[in-house]
């Protein structure tokens, strides 16, 4: 394995790092474009050593393929009613029991999950691409246009999300299923609205990265070789402060599958037509005493994934920081 | 903390007020739809009595306009009229506020009652045993989502134990000490639910805060003082550590504002969080836009006593 001698291994450290990462796809990319990877497979034996969070991404490996091929191996459809088999608990028919309808739970799962686990990544990708170049501009700028950006950032950071997340899908939310269907509408509305209330600490994190980076003497050089402020900036500043982001973003992933889950639990995300982990859960909710499963398999799968991707921030937050001594 | 602070400081939440309620409105007026959109539909009222009706509301004004005209309304205490239940929208809101109030405070104590001893512990030992499984604990407990942890509760607690009420009720029928137990025992989960998802996230907060103040230098002069290892906790280290976890706590309210909106729909507890649901199912739109402002106006509330507590806690804090 890597990590032993990492400089005869530098050919074989891309494959190895490559699917173990294959969830943050900026660090994917990252080892592939230069030859010496040492910072990233440095992070990568951090965070091997974080044993919780290598459980944590097995964990997450396992529910990623499970939704994603899940259903072409589980072919029972998400809709098919059947009433002589009604609120029934585990069986071999159905391993996840039935709900009220007589749907086979785990098929309504594997398809939840597909959206559940889609919300939170697309969610992410707003929140980090908005933050990021909020904080880029802020940092870079400074002066009145960086004033003005942490002034916004600072409204936004001061609103109430839940409240304002169900203004905001409340009021826009018929509108948007005529445009673009019933799915793809609420999709586009959750993942815009959850991802557009989180892009602060991403914005601040990089605004701070920014500012403390664009004075180090590696910057002055790259400015002093003649290179652009856009180069300067992707190809020196930004990748330095990568860490953090991918930490914000790791976090940012649970906290959006949290988000949409509550909005499908209050009744105002998805239709229980598209069965999301938070839907099935607002549809056992009233069936908990005869169908304690019902519940259980949705909230646990909420549960697992959340923490998993919680403990894999915590790894990570270890693994950037080279500081800490392991 | 001199008066001129707290002058300022009270000066400030004006602009911050004032920029919610634009965002708010801007979020209104940015809509699709319109409050007549039923009359439109509805063949006994001919157009122009539509059109008189719009201009007499001034729905054609510009934004500014209608901006200026809400907002004179809302500060004057003129909060609109819920379509649904046939109730001043203010009134409705200060009828269901306390109830909120009072499960998000008791969950308040709740957590700091769990999270300041566990916290200081967790921290007096350092990656000992209790450290390591106090923090795995709270990190369970602070990315647990709400609905999830109210759901189990009540399976464990109301179906499967049968010890607690399942929901909520605001009619109980028992009187004098009864009354006061039965109120008790119903809100247990609410507030628990709420308390152990603030608490976890307060025990992580308290142990570090802790950790930084306890290798400082005033505390080993205090140990080679001869004062015993209990009131060096309590009196020097303690004391200092809290000043950053007053803020914190203060500035975690907006979450716990968003999970008490779930907790109350969970267990139809009856305040302005099941209050925003259920008018938003009903499509009652003054109501909705009400209580979020409320609950923003609420938040900017926490974040100004969250200053002002730091300023009068912590002297080392410059009032410029």
């Amino acid at each position: 394995m890597p990590g032993s001698t990492p400089a005869s291994l530098t050919a074989e450290a891309p494959a190895s790092g490559t699917p173990a990462t294959a969830t943050s796809p900026a660090v994917a990319g990252e080892p592939r474009k230069r030859r010496s990877v040492s910072p990233w497979l440095d992070a990568w034996r951090r965070f091997k050593r974080h044993k919780l969070a290598m459980a944590s991404l097995f964990v997450l490996l396992f529910l990623i393929v499970a939704v994603a091929v899940g259903p072409w191996i589980w072919t029972v459809p998400i809709n098919e009613i059947d009433f002589t088999a009604k609120l029934q608990g585990p069986s071999w028919k159905h391993p996840l029991g039935t709900d009220d309808l007589g749907q086979d739970i785990l098929a309504r799962m594997l398809y939840g999950g597909r959206i559940s686990i889609a919300v939170g990544l697309a969610a992410m990708v707003v929140a980090i691409v908005v933050g990021v170049l909020v904080g880029a501009i802020s940092g870079m700028a400074s002066g009145r246009v960086d004033a003005v950006l942490m002034w916004l950032a600072d409204l936004f950071l001061s609103l109430p999300q839940l409240p304002l997340l169900i203004l905001i899908i409340y009021l826009f939310r018929d509108s948007l299923k005529n445009v673009f269907g019933l799915e793809a509408g609420t999709f586009l509305i959750v993942v815009v609205v959850i991802g557009g209330l989180r892009w602060m600490p991403a914005a601040r994190l990089v605004r701070a990265q920014f500012l403390s980076l664009r004075e180090k003497e590696f910057v002055e050089a790259a400015r002093a070789l003649g290179a652009s402020k856009s180069r300067t900036v992707v190809r020196h500043i930004m990748p330095n402060a990568l860490g953090p982001v991918i930490i914000a973003a790791t976090i940012d992933v649970a906290a959006a599958i949290i988000a949409e889950s509550t909005l499908s639990f209050l009744g105002l995300g998805f239709t229980s037509d598209t069965p999301t982990w938070g839907g099935l859960l607002r549809d056992a909710k009233d069936y908990m005493d005869f169908a304690p499963h019902w519940v259980l398999f949705p909230g646990s799968a909420i549960f697992l994934a959340v923490l998993a991707i919680s403990f894999m921030g915590d790894g990570l937050r270890d693994a950037f920081d080279p500081r800490r001594v392991l | 903390m001199s008066r001129e602070y707290l002058i300022r400081k009270i000066l400030l939440l004006i602009p911050a007020i004032f920029g919610i309620s634009i965002v708010l409105f801007t979020i209104l007026a940015l809509a699709p739809g319109d409050p007549f959109e039923e009359l439109a539909t509805n063949p006994a009222v001919p157009p122009e009595v539509r059109q008189q009706l719009r201009a007499a509301f001034g729905l054609d004004d510009p934004v500014y306009l209608r901006y200026v005209r809400w907002l004179v309304a809302m500060l004057k205490g003129d909060w609109g009229f819920s379509f649904v239940s046939r109730v001043d929208v203010d009134k409705l809101i200060l009828q269901r506020l306390p109830v909120t109030l009072i499960v998000i405070g008791a969950a308040q104590v709740v957590s700091i009652i769990i999270a300041l001893p566990v916290g200081v512990l967790a921290a007096t030992k350092p990656y000992s045993l209790f450290d390591s499984v106090a923090n795995t604990l709270a990190f369970v407990g602070s990315s647990l989502p709400t609905f999830f942890t109210g759901l189990v509760l009540i399976l464990v607690f109301s179906i499967w134990l049968d010890w607690l009420p399942m929901v909520y009720r605001a009619d109980l029928e028992s009187t004098g000490f009864r009354f006061i137990w039965d109120h008790i025992k119903q809100s247990i989960m609410p507030v628990m639910v709420l308390g152990l998802f603030q608490g976890g996230v307060l025990v992580r907060y308290v142990r570090s805060s802790v950790l930084d103040v306890i290798r400082l230098d005033y505390v080993t002069t205090a140990r080679s003082k001869g004062i015993g290892e209990r009131r060096v906790l309590i009196n020097h280290v303690v004391r200092t550590a809290l000043i950053p976890v007053v803020t914190l706590v203060m500035l975690q309210l907006p979450i716990v504002f968003g999970g008490a909106i779930v907790t109350e729909q969970i267990f139809r507890v009856p305040g302005i969080g099941s209050l925003l649901i259920s008018a938003m199912l009903a499509n009652d739109t003054p109501v909705v836009m009400s209580v979020t402002f409320v609950f923003a106006c609420l938040v900017v509330i926490c974040n100004f006593i969250a200053d002002m507590l730091y300023a009068w806690l912590d002297p080392r804090i410059a009032y410029r």
